[in-house]
């Protein structure tokens, strides 16, 4: 039916999430901060082949209701550091991780994910996000917090002057001729000066050039903004589209604006997160798919879901029962802080949410259920492989980040059964092609930014934004 | 947490500084020193492996935020030593890690979870060297506040170790419960706010991160000066001092007990190494000629800063005993001149001399750098302050 080569899928692996998701109730499920852990997945990962493993940041623990939120997991270690150990423990598998463009500043920035790309020979990704909330700068020296317009203005110029300073350095600048006493080419390191808005750098950078040249760079924002700041600077987004239509959707609105941006089709790959749920049978795997969301949304959980949206103590309610009976408060804001509060006037949600109750007789949890249920493979693993190519190849997206339920072993037998046969059918590499990351995901290696005027002035004139 | 036992504790504790090709500027230029392999950590485990069939204490990763000094024929060129630390934890057993943070120009909250993380990964070897900034290059580096004095420096250095030992134990070790019937993951009343409301920070916590198998990483500190001294009496468990000679060094171990015991500490609780530049060789003439070498490559004076041994395996054995037995030292940070020369020689022929005399571990004590250190694993101050 199609000609020419099959579209190859890229597979990333989510560590398990300080949220719902991951289901810490069940016997089987190991610790959240034990290194092994960590090792468990991407070596697992890596011997299937899979693109990289993805770890997500936090800053601030979660707060219900002015307390720690202590009913999902609480608690993950600092990211690059358990990228940098991963490093140690395996040879081809990308390391992406999440860090903030907020709370950090792109010197250190910069040299740390120089300094990963170089200990993991060409396997580090930077998924970049912006922090709005006070409540995350409490914990820092700037404190405060940027309004919503400036977190991606900052954003763009802390990228922008990262990339200046790994383009500092000319690849072969290190020479080390020990009989001529040449440790570096002179001339190969090259000053960098910008003055912005938000930053001003200036000085010669203290880590050579990854492998890589730049880390692949991951975008989240799903915003106008955040697609607009994707298709000019990112390779991979990090989307939450799921489902097939909404999919196609998301992936051709990315495509016209990364031609707008100026860039080529196939330089920006859109990778859904999503979850798998297998069984010999597709019965058998949509009943362990509704055990999981059980285990998922316990009572206590769905009742502080709701409260989210109510804004108001709900514990009075029974999950097992009917929808609240009182309003809820349009007003209060942040009962939950540490997350994103998506609605902003609860009353036409909870209206539809009662019309859906009613219609189908659901009670609190089992609403709950429904109305965070996400995009989610479930089925045979004939069938989650015939699925998860029919996006690919329909351009729903490049591939998956695929989101365990349990630590570490979640996915094991996904990688083991349905791997394999987008393997089969061509749409999976069967051996890594090349060393680093973006020899995995078929992105090129930048060429240096850095303009080549022998006038460092103008040089540095150019750098600036 | 087994409790190391001091009888089978020698009290002599050696680390070794792995920073660059070794502490001589030229030490990259001679024979052997795989130069081309500067930024390979690959060649860090192999001097890791090294150093723990020693059972060396730990080893040490500098860092900073600016390149080293300019001079065409110098090594120049940084890696993040947090992430090298981390990069070795999984491939190594047994050492202490200890990686160099500045606390100018970074943020204490990720200073707190990156060591943390380290300590974890490498179950219980981690530790902080305390690094600060005063130079204008490195000021414009990050282009928010001007260069500040030492004495500035280090007050804000001093603030943030009291922030990230907070948040070291903004996580009681018993908080994360995982209670079915109740569904809840932590016992909240166990995680701590840190509050800290100060001169140069303000920072609420806790920790993103639980409490780590040492629950408080050893503190390294550099007391080279009043302000540094004061520093490491309040905060250091390993403090690291230059000392030209013998005595030089008698006098200023006491002089940093005596400023733990004003800061009201109990001075046992901290361990005083000295630098001691490192050249080894068969025979004096030897060592001498190795480093008559490297200065020629170089072509200036070594500004050591502190004592070196040029000479032989035995006469550093000898001095170690000497300096640790008439209480100079409690130990030393060697700092050899040529990694690829000299890592190899303290482990193979300095550290046998030291265990036959029984003054040093055949192996290590327990798993962690503090069972190494002979310190015992703190209490929790929260919790504490609860009990």
């Amino acid at each position: 039916m199609t000609k020419g080569p099959r579209k190859q899928i890229h597979l990333g692996i989510h560590f398990p999430g300080v949220n719902s998701t991951t289901v810490w109730t069940d016997p089987r499920s190991g610790s959240q901060i034990d290194f092994a852990s960590f090792e468990h997945l991407a070596r697992r990962a890596e011997a299937a082949k899979l693109d990289f493993f993805f770890l997500a940041e936090g800053l601030r623990l979660r707060e219900h209701k002015g307390l720690i939120h202590d009913l999902d997991v609480v608690g993950r270690p600092d990211t690059l550091p358990v990228l940098a150990a991963l490093a140690a423990v395996t040879e081809r598998l990308g390391l992406a991780g999440t860090i903030s463009t907020t709370f950090n500043e792109p010197w250190e920035l910069a040299r740390q994910f120089a300094t990963l790309d170089i200990l993991s020979g060409g396997r580090a990704a930077w998924n970049l996000v912006t922090s709005p909330d006070a409540f995350t700068g409490a914990n820092f020296r700037r404190g405060g917090f940027l309004p919503y317009a400036e977190r991606y203005e900052r954003a763009a110029e802390l990228v922008e002057v990262a990339r200046a300073l790994w383009d500092s350095w000319d690849d072969d600048a290190v020479v080390a001729d020990t009989e001529a006493g040449v440790f570096l080419r002179p001339g190969a390191v090259h000053p960098v000066e910008h003055h912005g808005r938000h930053f001003d750098v200036r000085g010669e950078f203290t880590t050579p050039r990854g492998p890589q040249g730049h880390p692949v760079l991951f975008q989240a924002g799903d915003s106008p903004e955040g697609r607009d700041f994707a298709a000019r600077t990112a390779d991979v987004i990090f989307s939450m589209h799921s489902t097939f239509e909404a999919g196609q959707a998301f992936y051709r609105d990315v495509a016209t604006r990364l031609e707008a941006a100026g860039r080529p089709a196939g330089s920006l790959k859109i990778l859904p997160a999503t979850t798998v749920v297998l069984g010999d049978t597709d019965a058998e795997a949509r009943e362990r798919a509704r055990e999981i969301r059980l285990q998922q949304v316990p009572g206590p959980t769905a009742i502080a879901f709701l409260e989210q949206v109510w804004g108001t103590d709900l514990t009075a309610y029974d999950p097992e029962g009917p929808l609240p009976d009182v309003e809820p408060d349009p007003q209060a804001d942040g009962i939950t802080r540490g997350r994103v509060r998506h609605v902003k006037d609860p009353r036409p949600v909870v209206a539809e949410w009662r019309a859906r109750a009613a219609a189908n007789g659901w009670s609190i949890r089992e609403l709950v259920i429904e109305v965070t249920s996400r995009g989610s493979f479930v089925g045979t693993a004939q069938h989650v492989a015939d699925e998860l190519d029919r996006f690919v190849q329909a351009d729903a997206s490049d591939g998956f980040i695929l989101v365990p339920h349990l630590t570490p072993g979640g996915l094991d037998d996904v990688l083991d059964r349905v791997v394999p046969l987008l393997q089969e059918r061509g749409s999976f590499r069967t051996e890594y092609a090349g060393p680093t990351l973006r020899d995995h995901l078929g992105l090129a290696r930048p060429a240096t930014t850095r303009p080549r005027a022998t006038d460092p002035e103008r040089a540095a004139a150019a750098l600036v934004g | 947490m087994p409790r190391p036992d001091p009888t089978a504790n020698p009290p002599v504790h050696l680390g070794l500084d792995l920073s660059d090709a070794g502490a001589h500027p030229a030490a990259w230029r001679t024979v052997g020193s795989e130069a081309r392999r500067l930024f390979d950590p690959e060649r860090l485990v192999e001097l890791v492996e090294t150093a723990q069939r020693g059972a060396l204490d730990f080893v040490l990763l500098d860092d900073a935020f600016a390149l080293q000094p300019s001079r065409d024929t110098t090594l120049r060129g940084r890696l993040d030593a947090v992430l090298v630390a981390a990069r070795l934890a999984p491939r190594s057993r047994g050492i202490g890690l200890v990686a160099t943070v500045d606390t100018t120009h970074t943020e204490p909250f990720h200073v707190s979870k990156a060591i943390q993380t380290v300590d974890h990964a490498s179950g219980g070897r981690a530790a902080w060297q305390v690094g600060w900034s005063t130079t204008d290059e490195v000021a414009a580096a990050f282009g928010r506040k001007p260069a500040q004095s030492e004495a500035d420096a280090v007050a804000e250095a001093d603030e943030a170790v009291e922030i990230v030992r907070r948040l070291w134990d903004s996580w009681e070790d018993d908080a994360e419960i995982r209670d079915v019937a109740t569904h809840r993951f932590v016992d909240r009343s166990k995680l701590h706010y840190v509050d800290h409301d100060g001169i140069h920070f303000a920072v609420k916590g806790p920790s993103i991160t639980p409490r780590s198998p040492q629950g408080q990483p050893p503190v390294v500190v550099r007391a080279q000066s009043p302000a540094s001294l004061a520093l490491a009496a309040r905060h250091a468990d390993v403090v690291r001092i230059r000392a030209t000679s013998q005595s030089d060094a008698a006098a200023r171990r006491a002089e940093v007990r005596a400023a733990a015991a004003e800061a009201g500490r109990d001075p046992g609780s901290l361990r005083v190494l000295v630098d001691a530049l490192v050249v080894l060789g068969p025979d004096e003439a030897s060592a001498q000629a190795r480093l008559d070498l490297l200065q020629s490559l170089e072509g200036t004076r070594w500004e050591t800063g502190s004592f070196a041994h040029v000479g032989t395996a035995r006469g550093l054995a000898q001095l170690v005993q000497d300096w640790t037995e008439t209480g100079a030292a409690d130990g030393f940070t060697l700092r050899p001149a040529s990694l690829h020369t000299d890592v190899a020689q303290i482990v193979d022929e300095v550290v046998p001399r030291l265990r036959a005399g029984g003054l040093f571990r055949s192996a290590y004590p327990g798993t962690t750098f503090r069972d190494t250190l002979n310190l015992r694993r703190p209490a929790n101050r929260f919790s504490a302050a609860i009990a």
